[in-house]
């Protein structure tokens, strides 16, 4: 998958599944405070990236993710290691 | 110790989806009883159901809230939301005062086993979601709503099966009347979605008269052959008569006896007793006489025993006394753990607008319900005192008399 993808896909459930505005989703935003996340959508992430993604997901592995650059750069990071698997 | 009004009431149910819609199907006996086919694919002995139209929150809730609500605390949610606002009770209010909640719900079928499904298929608990647990408990309900609109007072929930909502009102009234609390939001839900009655049918309490929906419900008629399970969600706002008065709000009824017992017996086989004590000691703590009860709202839930039982009972109490009798089960099917907070509800409309709504489908008399002053039809009539009975599995009984408010 190609990264432009990736985001894309991210993106998407962030609008379809977090209801965020599309607009607030910018790269350098703070996602946690721009998507008013708590401990219980933590647990909804993880079900969405293990859901679309194939990896699994450490709750610790959230705790360097700030912006969404932060977190787009996880995922990727993540699904190219189970794609070099495969 | 203080006088307990009802300031607001509010409901979803089969018959209609706020007060206004309800009662119109109460003065015309409309039934909201049908045949789901998707029961009898799934194994069901009976298929019939009363029907509620899934509610749609998007706008009314945000994400986070509406992902903790399973199916009847919807219900109970609206029934709360239309409560509130004819209780003229807004978020201000509700956020300077401690107003508590207590609820009767027994059960929370389908996040259960959605959840269980889920974690078998996937190996990993985590994939139940974060909403699962919320809604998975038996105090799903009172959590739920006493986080979306920031409830302070009193906060739990009340099982005791087909009693649950009644005893929750009961409670309530007694929180207020000792001066526990000044307002407190009261009732009943019960789901309706097709795990949680399977292992009810088991037992063949249902009726099976499935080619004809709405006639299938008929307490108290020589031909009934079992209950329909049905659901939903009723609220009643319960408020000490200082705080209404001070408030201006206003006033539908007062709560004036609350009467219990247990059976002491078999788990599902009723009694005469049991619910004979609970009817004398809501008299009695009512301070009414037996002749002042101008409308039963009867338990009576179309089963051969049952029915047959509360009607010896209700003789035993009120002999030949002129109080009209009618189980609006007749046409919303058995609500269970709401049906005590929804009869309320019924019977506070009826008291509103001067009628007795009809029993539908009394046809014929048994040999106990001869003996009854059964509405068949509806009739005009002014109520100004009204008793309601809830009987649950376990031998649970519950009375409550109301009274029109006079100063």
């Amino acid at each position: 998958m190609e990264n432009e993808e990736i985001i894309a896909k991210i993106n998407n459930f962030f609008v379809e599944d977090f209801e965020a505005d599309e607009t607030s989703i910018v790269p350098e935003a703070n996602m946690r405070k721009t998507l008013d996340l708590d401990s219980l959508d933590f647990v909804d992430l993880v079900v969405v990236i293990e859901s679309n993604f194939g990896f699994k997901v450490k709750p610790e592995d959230f705790t360097n993710i700030v912006s969404f650059q932060d977190f787009y750069d996880y995922v990727i990071a993540n699904s190219k290691q189970v794609e070099n698997q495969a | 110790m203080n006088r307990v009004v009802i300031t607001g009431y509010g409901i979803y149910s089969c018959i209609g989806k706020n007060i206004d819609a309800v009662k119109e199907s109460l003065y015309h006996g409309k039934s909201g009883i049908v045949l789901d086919a998707l029961r009898k694919e799934f194994g069901y002995r009976s298929g019939l159901t009363g029907y509620l139209e899934p509610p749609y929150l998007k706008e009314l809730l945000d994400r986070r809230s509406r992902l903790m609500l399973p199916e009847q605390g919807e219900y109970a949610y609206l029934a709360t939301l239309e409560a509130l606002k004819n209780a003229n009770l807004d978020q201000d209010y509700i956020d300077k005062h401690d107003v508590g909640i207590l609820y009767g719900n027994d059960s929370s079928a389908k996040p259960i086993i959605d959840a269980i499904d889920i974690i078998r298929e996937k190996k990993n608990t985590m994939f139940a979601g974060s909403g699962s647990v919320f809604q998975s408990l038996n105090s799903t309900v009172t959590m739920n709503l006493a986080t979306i609109f920031r409830l302070k007072g009193v906060n739990f929930t009340l099982s005791a099966a087909c009693a649950s909502g009644s005893h929750a009102i009961g409670l309530g009234y007694h929180f207020i009347k000792t001066g526990l609390q000044d307002c407190i939001v009261c009732g009943g839900a019960q789901e309706t979605n097709i795990y949680s009655m399977g292992n009810f049918d088991a037992l063949s309490a249902f009726s099976i008269r499935e080619d004809e929906p709405t006639k299938a419900s008929r307490p108290f008629d020589r031909d009934r052959d079992g209950l329909v399970p049905s659901g939903g969600g009723a609220t009643v706002i319960l408020e000490s008569l200082e705080s209404a008065l001070k408030r201006g709000a206003p006033i539908y009824g007062e709560v004036i006896g609350y009467g219990f017992s247990s059976n002491g017996g078999h788990i599902s086989n009723p009694t005469v007793d049991g619910p004979v004590k609970a009817i004398h000691m809501s008299l009695k703590d009512a301070n009414v006489q037996a002749n002042e009860i101008d409308y039963i709202n009867a338990h009576a839930t179309s089963t051969p025993v049952g029915d047959a039982s509360e009607a010896q009972a209700l003789h035993t109490v009120f002999g030949d006394t002129n109080a009209h009798i009618s189980s609006t089960k007749s046409m919303t099917g058995h609500e269970c753990w709401m049906a005590g907070a929804s009869e309320i509800i019924y019977s506070l409309i009826m008291m509103r607008d001067g009628f007795v709504a009809p029993n539908i489908n009394f046809e014929n008399p048994d040999e106990y319900s001869a003996k009854l002053n059964i509405a068949d039809k509806k009739i005009d009539k002014k109520i100004d005192v009204f008793l309601s009975n809830s009987f649950g599995f376990g031998g649970t009984n519950s009375a409550l008399v109301v009274k029109k408010y006079k100063d």
